[in-house]
């Protein structure tokens, strides 16, 4: 099959970018998005041009590199499926496919589709943790966990820190991605000890680094590739007031 | 550059720092008598720790808990990207939670033979030791683990074990193991103990001579891939956890980033490398579906607990599956080969990973394979569905069989047909890939390389495998190097350094291998011939999996270090990159890579050649039992393989490490009775 490929080419972060389209790109319903990127960019490299830069690494849907806004989707038309995993047969033979990195004050463009996502690392840094030194912990049994509560801490932590949720977001949001991580602490016994302080510190850090305000539209979970669930959010919330109330 | 048998040498015993005492004591007494560094030197101190995955990350945040200062390197933008991300079974550990005759012993034991006595005993022992502290710190950190209803963690079964010691997550254990260590390690940025570059990526380590003349590693020059420009760091001590060499092969299951760059760097500034040739083989990946085709999907071990692996007996019923004119299940139950039940009825579809990718090689070479290309056999659940219900299935599986529907089409869960009452279902086609590396940098007791304040750790070092892992170890050995081990055994070291003041990175040896560094992406730039790097590497790749891959012979093996010859002048003469230097650019870096990936699959070959015997993961035609098994030669390659590089167009020379074995009776491996 053939498809067009009309892809953001942006030099640099201080460039002006602009879409150029890639007309009958060979490839096979079998084949993934990325690598039909793969092979559009053999045949840039055959003519002497640069490739199409794009983040992209465990190709299995688990690593969160990959970051492509396709046709209007952030990872595309599949539903709880990441850029990698996308596969040509999703796609008509002959149509149009429109490729743009995340779009996000807080995510910059460096390079044609690759964005910058340092500012997910920094929200984490500034308190998704347990403060607890290797070394001096108790027997894993010690403490019983229900097991409804380990599944749902599990469900919260499968979130792999891609940004699509930003990305889907009018206001560019990132409360999917740090509600999922305060629930999954504050589900666990071990992270409750410092539930308060990490949402105060999570949060603000979050505002800092401007990131919007949540729409409550929920396109965020709608889009995202691990289904993370909306209800994080409003766990978020009741953690964020009930801290803020005890400050 | 043919290898000379005259120049082997033999390793003096004392280089190993295997410590004195029997084996269950042998770390209790190392910890006892190493010596430490007080926590007011410990701030004077400084460590590079490259790679962020379950070693680096883990070793990185607990070396900044205990009061060093780290610099912290990764390729991709976040550490949290590092390919022990996409570890989905398990991890052991020997809690004997479900009271099934597991003790760290038995653990140490299956590791050991399950590596098929290749293994340095005491480096295992300590391993299965720590197992348990492992699985405490990762639930005090908030790992999710599975459990059960009364409210206790939960385990199952992987390969080569008669117990079940292996600890998950869904089937997202290795993501949730290293965001356990990112979120530790991000604790130690935020403390401002750790300093994180990502994008940074190694490209040489620096060796600084000390007062007697000794070299040691004291910093790494490391290209920032978003300005293209080289940066130079210094420390008292660096470890490289880089991870290992599987993309040699091209096609593999490791990610797309994943190089052995930095540790051919070691290797030429003087770090041996061990045991090249033990390369694991994973009998479960998806099978590979044209040349367009960029990795290998990996689908868990665990689903060899309830999946039963099978290629009809008839050979009739082969032929129309590749012709496409039947379903596997349309094969009656009578005219299915359960061949792994069948050859080994003690551990059946539960073997170790290179035993049963050799059976399913062996099936498809006689003509058995199950789809187009002949090279599939079948991975069925309908026993463990008819037997547990889709939902149970779908509990354990659920992530893995939506992983397999959305790259093949086909749902594992879906009736296929009902013959006689029984439920026959889809079942997933599978074929094995490279998929993790045994071999690596040589390290000794203290994982310092033969480069004195070089440390590797993970996967990229050779230690604890032998010449097979078994399931759910890799996270088990990294976590084991990262918390456990090294930031107790660097300490050995660094307390001779405490009054060695911080390094400057405008010394002439940093000047120099910058030099170098810059000459290197000159020279690639400046080839300007006509293949991309793909193209080269889909050719290494092409000759490692066909004649350094499953089944190796010496014939085989010669001719591959021919075909590296051509394809290292094809590489040197033919290559083009587009762009510039200047900024990013990821065609040059990945030449950068491809360059390294040639010199390995050499080496690869090089050991290959040497052991002329079949263990574990390596397997030479030439030395086989009648019943196909791996026959091994204990009289004459009871030895770590180490190779000593000797410049770029001579053939690296071997130095033996012999392995002593106290505690366990090497025997043939035996998994049928």
């Amino acid at each position: 099959m053939k498809v067009n490929l009309k892809v953001w080419r942006q030099a640099g972060p201080r460039e002006k970018g602009g879409f150029v389209t890639y007309t009958d790109v060979e490839t096979t319903p079998d084949t993934s998005f990325l690598e039909t990127l793969d092979i559009l960019n053999e045949t840039l490299i055959e003519k002497g041009e640069e490739p199409i830069v794009f983040d992209h690494d465990c190709r299995e849907g688990i690593c969160g590199m990959c970051s492509l806004y396709i046709n209007g989707h952030p990872h595309g038309p599949a539903t709880g499926a990441t850029t990698c995993q996308l596969y040509m047969r999703r796609f008509q033979p002959g149509s149009t496919i429109t490729v743009e990195p995340w779009r996000s004050a807080a995510f910059p463009v460096i390079k044609d589709l690759m964005v910058d996502r340092n500012a997910f690392d920094k929200i984490q840094q500034a308190g998704g943790y347990v403060s607890f030194n290797c070394g001096g912990a108790q027997d894993a049994n010690a403490i019983p966990i229900s097991k409804v509560n380990a599944d749902e801490a599990m469900d919260s932590a499968s979130c792999i820190g891609c940004g699509a949720c930003v990305a889907a977001c009018k206001n560019g949001s990132a409360m999917l991605f740090v509600s999922a991580k305060v629930s999954q602490l504050a589900l666990l016994p071990q992270g409750e000890v410092e539930k308060d302080r990490r949402v105060r510190a999570m949060v603000a850090k979050m505002d800092e680094l401007g990131f919007g305000n949540c729409t409550n539209t929920g396109a965020c979970a709608a889009e995202c590739p691990k289904n993370i669930k909306l209800y994080n959010i409003g766990r978020m919330n009741r953690h964020f007031i009930a801290a803020k109330c005890k400050m | 550059m043919e290898l000379s048998k005259e120049n082997i040498k033999v390793m003096n015993p004392a280089d190993s720092k295997i410590p004195e005492g029997p084996v269950a004591e042998k770390w209790t007494n190392y910890k006892a008598h190493q010596k430490l560094v007080n926590p007011a030197n410990k701030r004077k101190l400084d460590v590079i720790v490259v790679g962020t995955g379950l070693a680096g990350a883990s070793a990185a945040s607990t070396l900044a808990e205990m009061g060093f200062n780290v610099l912290n390197f990764c390729i991709q933008d976040s550490p949290r990207r590092a390919h022990s991300i996409a570890a989905q079974g398990g991890i052991n550990a020997a809690k004997n939670y479900q009271n099934d005759g597991d003790s760290i012993y038995r653990l140490f034991y299956d590791t050991v033979k399950g590596g098929d006595y290749r293994a340095r005993e005491a480096n295992v022992y300590r391993l299965a030791e720590v197992s348990n502290n492992i699985i405490d710190q990762c639930v005090a950190q908030g790992v999710p683990f599975a459990r059960e209803y009364g409210g206790l963690l939960a385990n199952r079964s992987f390969g080569g074990a008669q117990v079940s010691r292996t600890f998950y997550a869904k089937g997202q254990t290795g993501q949730q193991l290293l965001l356990g260590a990112y979120s530790s390690l991000n604790r130690q940025i935020q403390l401002g103990k750790v300093k994180s570059f990502n994008r940074y990526e190694m490209h040489d380590v620096v060796l600084v001579k000390d007062e007697n003349g000794v070299p040691r590693a004291r910093g790494i020059i490391a290209k920032n891939l978003v300005t293209g420009q080289f940066e130079r760091f210094a420390a008292h001590a660096v470890v490289i956890a880089t991870g290992g060499y599987g993309n040699t092969y091209f096609l593999s299951t490791n990610a797309m980033g994943c190089n052995c760059s930095a540790a051919m760097a070691c290797y030429r500034k003087g770090a041996y490398f061990a045991n090249p040739a033990f390369v694991q083989i994973h009998p479960t990946c998806i099978p590979v579906h044209g040349d367009k085709q960029s990795k290998l999907t990996l689908m868990s071990e665990s689903l060899r607990n309830d999946g039963r692996i099978w290629v009809p007996k008839k050979l009739e019923d082969a032929v129309k599956l590749q012709k496409g004119q039947i379903k596997g299940s349309d094969i009656p139950e009578g005219d299915r080969d359960y061949y792994l039940e069948r050859r080994y009825p003690a551990f059946g579809n539960l073997v170790p990973r290179d035993v049963a990718s050799r059976a399913a090689k062996e099936r498809c070479d006689a003509g058995f394979g199950v789809n187009n290309t002949g090279l599939a056999v079948f991975l069925d659940f309908s026993e463990a569905i008819n037997r547990l219900g889709i939902d149970v299935v779908r509990q354990r599986y659920g992530n893995l069989f939506d992983m397999y529907e959305e790259i093949t089409d086909v749902n594992p869960g879906e009736l296929a047909c009902t013959v006689d009452g029984v439920n026959y279902y889809n079942p997933m086609m599978i074929y094995p890939a490279i998929h993790y590396t045994m071999g690596g940098i040589w390290v000794d007791y203290e994982l310092q390389t033969s480069v004195k304040g070089l440390f590797a750790i993970g996967e990229c070092n050779f230690s604890d495998h032998g010449a097979n892992r078994l399931g759910a170890s890799a996270l088990m050995q990294g976590l084991a190097d990262g918390y456990f081990v090294l930031p107790y055994t660097i300490q050995n070291y660094l307390s001779d350094q405490i009054t060695v003041p911080r390094f400057r990175t405008d010394l002439p040896e940093f000047d120099a291998a910058e030099a170098e560094c810059k000459a290197k992406m000159d020279r690639l730039m400046n080839i300007k011939g006509k293949l991309s790097v793909d193209t080269i590497h889909k050719e290494l790749g092409h000759i490692m999996w066909e004649y350094v891959g499953m089944a190796r012979d010496k014939e085989g093996l010669e001719k591959a270090l021919e075909e590296f010859k051509r394809i290292r002048k094809e590489f040197d003469t033919n290559l083009y990159i587009p762009g510039t230097q200047d900024g990013m650019n990821v065609e040059l870096d990945k030449a950068f890579r491809l360059n390294d990936f040639i010199t390995m699959g050499e080496l690869v070959a090089y050991d290959a050649l040497n052991r002329n015997e079949s263990c574990g993961g390596h397997f030479r035609t030439e030395y086989q039992t009648a019943e196909g098994e791996a026959k091994r030669d204990d009289a004459n390659y009871f030895y770590v393989a180490c190779w000593d590089y000797q410049g770029p167009d001579k053939a690296p020379e071997l130095i033996k490490e012999d392995l002593h074995y106290e505690a366990i009776k090497v025997q043939t491996r035996n998994y049928k009775s």
